[in-house]
């Protein structure tokens, strides 16, 4: 093996004091991208939870609607429209909007309801921890997910409340169901929903439309759009961009998470560059004589890749165990920092590409000096 | 006589910029023959070390010419000089510039390192060097556990180890006592027995005159005089160095 590892390596380990800020730098700079990408991650799947959950090849959606919960109503006509597209084979209504809940002790807390036909299989909960999807079709019926358990004050099958001072009970309770707006959502029948939100019988808040089989979707989507007038035909993933542009892109929220991670990257960059630079300098009578014993840059190179190699190697791997640390602490709370195999190779990527970057700095520094330098020392 | 292995002719050096620009040497030539031990002798500032570097591919002439071997070193970019350098040139340094976190053995090895062998054979050739030079039990010894004497010898095994056709050293001797001045010195002559190799060093020291071939003197970047047959010279070159 060549001596050029040896050598990076023990410049590396010759000054630990060097060594552990350029870790800390580092470690310090992954995690926190580590955190603004995985908060960037968690709130796009959060936006998008109801679209993603959603079994239809077509949404007709009220004119101008941005995000799944921004729902003004549709007409029943559009339903009937669309009926007669050619390709069609349904549109089943989803009524959503938010109402409140009363607890039998008297606490109040706003909800946020999803109602489809029990029968169908447009928008059901998902996740089922308790109880069963039969269920939601008894009266009163309605599933609620775990994470709210405090906010509803109900925890147990069977338990009972008022929404929209009608009588309800929990038949089935799931898990990981959130809402970014921290709303927690009810999910429940479809008339039922009319009636806890006040929507008269003949409006929608979408239509979850099912194409014929072997039909095109986006043809089908084509004709639609040309027929119906008061309303917007959008395929699942015309509807999630839509949300997820809204909420990262139109609300400034992704924009801070990107900056947040630019920073980060950039300041893990400074401290690294500091440090291998700083490393190098006090090495330079040594590679000077790499020089004058005849190297050639690319062996000198080497050497300090390896430095900033090693240095990111090490980094990453702290960087990781703090990063599995704040997924498993965040993992039960409103915003979970999630993390997927995908993330951790961007991440490692990005610690070897910042970490190369650092390097530059230092390799200019040493290409610069002149070997005749050796002779004066 | 065997063609030279390094040479300069009418070699010019202007060294610094502006105000402090300054011609180091002042139309050099000079030729350094295989199996000789030169001495290149002279007062302080008068241009050894600029001459040492230009002909070890350090510095490349403001004017005039350096050949090493038959490559001429005008207009080389610094890549190219690091290959001249690699191919045949070997370095021995006042204060040995060893790597301090490297085995004697591994410093040796590091020349042969930067010219991409780094096999088991290139260990074996590490090791034989170190024995050459009479520490074969210090292989695995850093430089701070090693003496100044030993340090030395470590660099020479380092410089000859890679075969190079010219081994230039700068007052090599300057920082050892009598006593390791001449073990260092015996080995640098026994070297330059090989027909094939030139070695040239610079020198303060009048108590290493004995082991060379020929001494030239410089004064003032220009060479002033030459002499073979050292012991006559030796009385001679004490004087001019006024120690
Ligand atoms: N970078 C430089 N800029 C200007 N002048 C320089 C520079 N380097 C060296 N000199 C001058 O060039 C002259 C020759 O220097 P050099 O180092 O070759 O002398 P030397 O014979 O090796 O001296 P010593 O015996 O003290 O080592 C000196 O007068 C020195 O001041
Ligand atoms: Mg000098």
């Amino acid at each position: 093996m060549s001596l050029a590892y040896k050598l990076a390596f023990r410049n590396l380990f010759h000054d630990r004091l060097r060594l552990i800020a350029t870790v800390i730098g580092i470690v310090f700079s992954i995690v926190l991208v580590t955190i603004q990408l995985g908060l960037y991650v968690s709130f796009q799947r959060m936006v998008t939870v109801m679209i993603d959950h959603t079994k239809a090849d077509l949404w007709i959606v009220p004119r101008g609607s941005k995000f799944f919960e921004d729902s003004a109503l549709l007409d029943e006509h559009e339903r009937f429209r669309a009926l007669s597209v050619d390709g069609v084979a349904e549109a089943v209504p989803v009524v959503i909007g938010f109402a409140s809940w009363r607890a039998p002790s008297g606490g109040t807390a706003p909800v946020f309801i999803i109602g489809s036909d029990t029968r169908d299989e447009g928008l059901r909960p998902w996740n089922l921890i308790a109880g069963s999807l039969e269920s939601l079709a008894v009266p009163g019926a309605v599933a609620i997910d775990r994470s709210y358990f405090d906010r509803l004050e109900a925890s147990r099958i069977g338990e009972r409340a008022e929404i929209s001072d009608q009588r309800v009970e929990v038949v089935a309770i799931t898990s990981g169901i959130r809402s970014f707006t921290t709303t927690p959502y009810v999910f429940t029948s479809l008339d039922r929903a009319r009636s806890f939100t006040g929507t008269a019988a003949n409006k929608g808040s979408y239509f979850l439309v099912r194409v014929l089989q072997g039909a095109n979707v986006t043809d089908v989507r084509d004709r639609m759009r040309a027929r119906l007038t008061n309303a917007e035909v959008l395929t699942p993933d015309e509807f999630r961009r839509r949300s997820t542009n809204f909420w990262l892109f139109g609300t400034g929220a992704g924009a801070a998470l990107f900056t947040g991670a630019v920073l980060a990257m950039i300041v893990g960059t400074a401290i690294v560059a500091q440090t291998l630079y700083s490393s190098t300098k006090d090495h330079l009578h040594e590679f000077a004589t790499l020089r004058a014993i005849g190297s050639s840059g690319a062996y000198i190179h080497k050497v300090i890749i390896i430095q900033a190699l090693l240095s990111a190697a090490i980094g990453f791997c702290i960087a990781a165990g703090f990063g599995w640390l704040v997924v498993k602490i965040t993992a039960d709370t409103a915003l979970p920092v999630v993390m997927t195999l995908p993330m951790t190779a961007i991440l490692l990527l990005l610690t070897v590409v910042m970490c190369v970057l650092s390097a530059a700095l230092a390799i200019v520094k040493v290409m610069r000096i002149d070997p005749v330098i050796v002779f004066t020392r | 006589m065997t063609a030279p292995v390094i040479e300069a002719i009418d070699a010019v050096m202007f060294l610094g910029r502006g105000a402090s620009r300054f011609e180091a040497l002042k139309s050099v030539s000079v030729a350094i023959a295989g199996g000789e031990l030169t001495l290149l002798m002279g007062p302080s500032g008068s241009g050894k070390t600029t001459l040492l570097s230009m002909l070890g591919c350090m510095l490349t002439p403001s004017s005039g010419t350096v050949r090493v071997r038959d490559h001429s070193t005008a207009g080389a970019k610094p890549e190219e000089l690091a290959k001249l350098r690699r191919d045949h040139i070997g370095f021995v340094f006042q204060s040995y510039h060893l790597f301090p976190t490297l085995t004697a053995i591994d410093n040796v090895r590091l020349a042969l390192d930067v010219r991409s062998e780094n096999s088991e054979q290139a260990k074996q050739k590490a090791s034989d060097a170190l024995a050459m030079v009479g520490l074969a039990h210090k292989a695995k010894s850093y430089p701070r556990e090693l003496s100044s004497g030993q340090q030395q010898r470590v660099a020479i095994a380092r410089a000859v180890i890679g075969n190079p056709s010219t081994i230039l050293a700068d007052e090599p001797t300057a920082a050892l006592d009598a006593e390791n001045g001449r073990i260092v010195m015996s080995m640098l002559a026994r070297i330059a027995q090989d027909p094939t190799r030139g070695v040239l060093v610079v020198t303060h020291d009048p108590r290493i005159v004995p082991f060379a071939d020929r001494v030239v003197y410089i004064e003032d970047g220009r060479i002033v005089g030459e002499e073979r047959g050292v012991a006559d010279f030796k009385h001679e070159a004490m004087q001019s160095q006024g120690s």
